[in-house]
């Protein structure tokens, strides 16, 4: 069966439009709570007609919440694969909950209820994931929000918790809050100037870890980074995301100054670096998804330093979800492997560049 | 070894990752290393998922908590051998089952294992509510007293006050 992408509100990527705080070196923010339910056993190890209970339980009391009264419902066990990989590139359900992972397969009970930004994942590895993504830098916005959505459901259900060891989770790791924040960051200036192992070795000292574009365990591609509290426990939820939010704004701090040494030493290298990068989306006949991020990571530069005045992070940021392999293949309609996805990913790159140029010149006058 | 990455030189760095709660390892080349921002292992590391199982295991944690490795949880059956192949919990009452164990194991993974965020109060007949939340926050607050953390205390005696 084949997923009704209109039922999921701004397709779950309000975001896109780089409307919050910080948007030019922050894509997003991403705040999580993990909750399950008493008397049950945690996913994992719960029977199939349990899980669907569960499903029951979580999806009747959502609709009763403010936030997901008109939310979607995705039963991943209703979707093809395709689908499901286009939700875990939009990083609305996590891999386990897609069933992508190596020997995975979607586990009996698993959804997703989603208004868009706000949502919550059923049947992961704890009962609930809820979740909200945010444009920019928005920690106390996106936790507002899922504080809310945690009282109105907490209200209905009955969550596990322990006086002393806080939200009852699956893994030890996310007990006590149940909360983690990350921040999906952009940072090429650390990068080319060498200083990124530095700040990244700085996170782990003060409790954060980093990870690549689609979470824990995957590689960091087009230099874009995702920041994240590392402990769940013994600190409350304001203290966990003031100390993220402290860091991420020091870091900002080391991106902007790491860009103004770049262009004070060494202008004419980065320009020719960005308008290389800008040139190759423009004209490439086929892209692979590595090459595309890393260019799309060089352009996104130029806009920062106001190299390309013609083309808006809202573009880019739509580049960054639909340039990826379940998305170019959504766009074409079918499946697709090498060497038609570099190819129809390059069209779809040159399609969407031209356009934002046409919009700022004026569609009279011709591309260069 | 070979590199992950390139599939060309010989890996030097090898990273153990917590990935969905299983361990990971990625092997990568110098070369690769550093252009992932990677110096050395150490700089990166994370905690490694074998570091606080072995403290489960027959180590010293395990023999002072005096919960033998075949014990089960009362309630769904599962043991801490469960635990360390896993690395999931097999319901909330394993919290209680194996309370000893989880302090120590919570302890040196977030460095407490005191809740200080969200009380939750749960959802309950009405009638039982707040005799039930009033007696969960006494029993919070003497908790407080004991470890010294009076903020909170204070703060649980506001919320004690407005249910009495
Ligand atoms: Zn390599
Ligand atoms: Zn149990």
């Amino acid at each position: 069966m084949s997923m009704d992408f209109t039922l999921l509100p701004d397709g779950g990527m309000t975001w896109l439009d780089a409307s919050g705080p910080e948007s030019h070196i922050v894509l997003s923010t991403r705040v999580r709570l993990a909750r399950n339910l008493q008397g049950l056993s945690f996913t994992v190890r719960s029977p199939d007609g349990e899980r669907e209970t569960v499903l029951d339980m979580v999806s009747a009391a959502g609709r009763l919440t403010r936030q997901l009264a008109g939310g979607a419902m995705f039963r991943m066990d209703a979707l093809d694969r395709l689908d499901r990989q286009v939700l875990h590139e939009r990083h609305l359900v996590s891999k386990e909950l897609a069933g992508l992972e190596r020997e995975g397969q979607v586990r009996s009970g698993a959804a997703l209820l989603t208004n868009g930004d706000a949502g919550v994942m059923i049947n992961e590895e704890d009962h609930l994931r809820l979740q909200c993504l945010k444009s920019g830098l928005a920690l106390s916005t996106a936790y507002t929000e899922l504080e809310r959505l945690d009282a109105d459901l907490g209200n209905r259900l009955p969550f596990a918790f322990h006086t002393e060891f806080g939200y009852l989770t699956a893994c030890p790791t996310n007990a006590g809050t149940g909360l983690r924040a990350s921040v999906l960051i952009h940072l090429p200036g650390l990068v080319l100037t060498k200083e990124i192992a530095k700040v990244l070795q700085g996170l782990s000292q003060v409790g954060l870890t980093f990870r690549g574009l689609y979470g824990e365990g995957s590689e960091v591609v087009g230099n874009f980074f995702q920041l994240s509290n590392q402990t769940t426990l013994g600190k409350s939820e304001e203290d966990l995301l003031d100390h993220l939010g402290k860091i991420v704004r020091q870091v900002i701090e080391y991106e902007e100054r790491a860009r103004e040494v770049l262009v004070r030493d060494a202008p004419a290298v980065i320009a020719d670096k960005v308008w290389r990068a800008y040139g190759l989306l423009r004209y490439a006949r086929s892209l692979s998804f590595e090459e595309t991020m890393n260019l799309l990571s060089g352009v996104r530069l130029g806009v920062g330093l106001n190299l390309i005045p013609e083309l808006s992070v809202y573009t880019l940021n739509k580049l960054l979800v639909f340039t990826q392999p379940a998305h170019v293949a959504q766009t074409e309609g079918r499946a697709m492997t090498d060497p038609d996805l570099p190819v129809s990913r390059a069209t779809y790159v040159r399609r969407m560049l031209d356009d934002d140029a046409a919009r700022v010149r004026g569609p009279q006058e011709p591309t260069p | 070894m070979q590199c992950d990455n390139c599939h060309e030189r010989s890996a030097a760095v090898h990273l153990t990752q917590i990935v969905n709660n299983s361990v990971t390892t990625v092997h990568l080349c110098e070369e690769c290393a550093a252009e992932k921002g990677v110096q050395t292992a150490a700089s990166v590391a994370k905690f490694p998922l074998s570091d606080f199982l072995a403290t489960l295991g027959k180590g010293e944690g395990g023999a002072e908590a005096g919960v033998s490795d075949t014990e089960r949880c009362a309630f769904c059956h599962a043991s801490m051998q469960d635990f360390r192949e896993s690395g999931r919990l097999g319901c909330p009452h394993c919290y209680e089952s194996f309370a000893p164990h989880l302090r120590n194991l919570l302890r040196r993974l977030h460095g407490s294992s005191q809740h200080v965020g969200e009380v939750y109060l749960s959802p309950l007949p009405p009638g039982d509510n707040p005799r039930r939340q009033l007696l969960d926050l006494r029993e919070q607050l003497k908790r407080a007293v004991d470890t010294e953390d009076f903020e909170l205390a204070a703060e649980l005696r506001d919320q004690i006050r407005v249910l009495e």
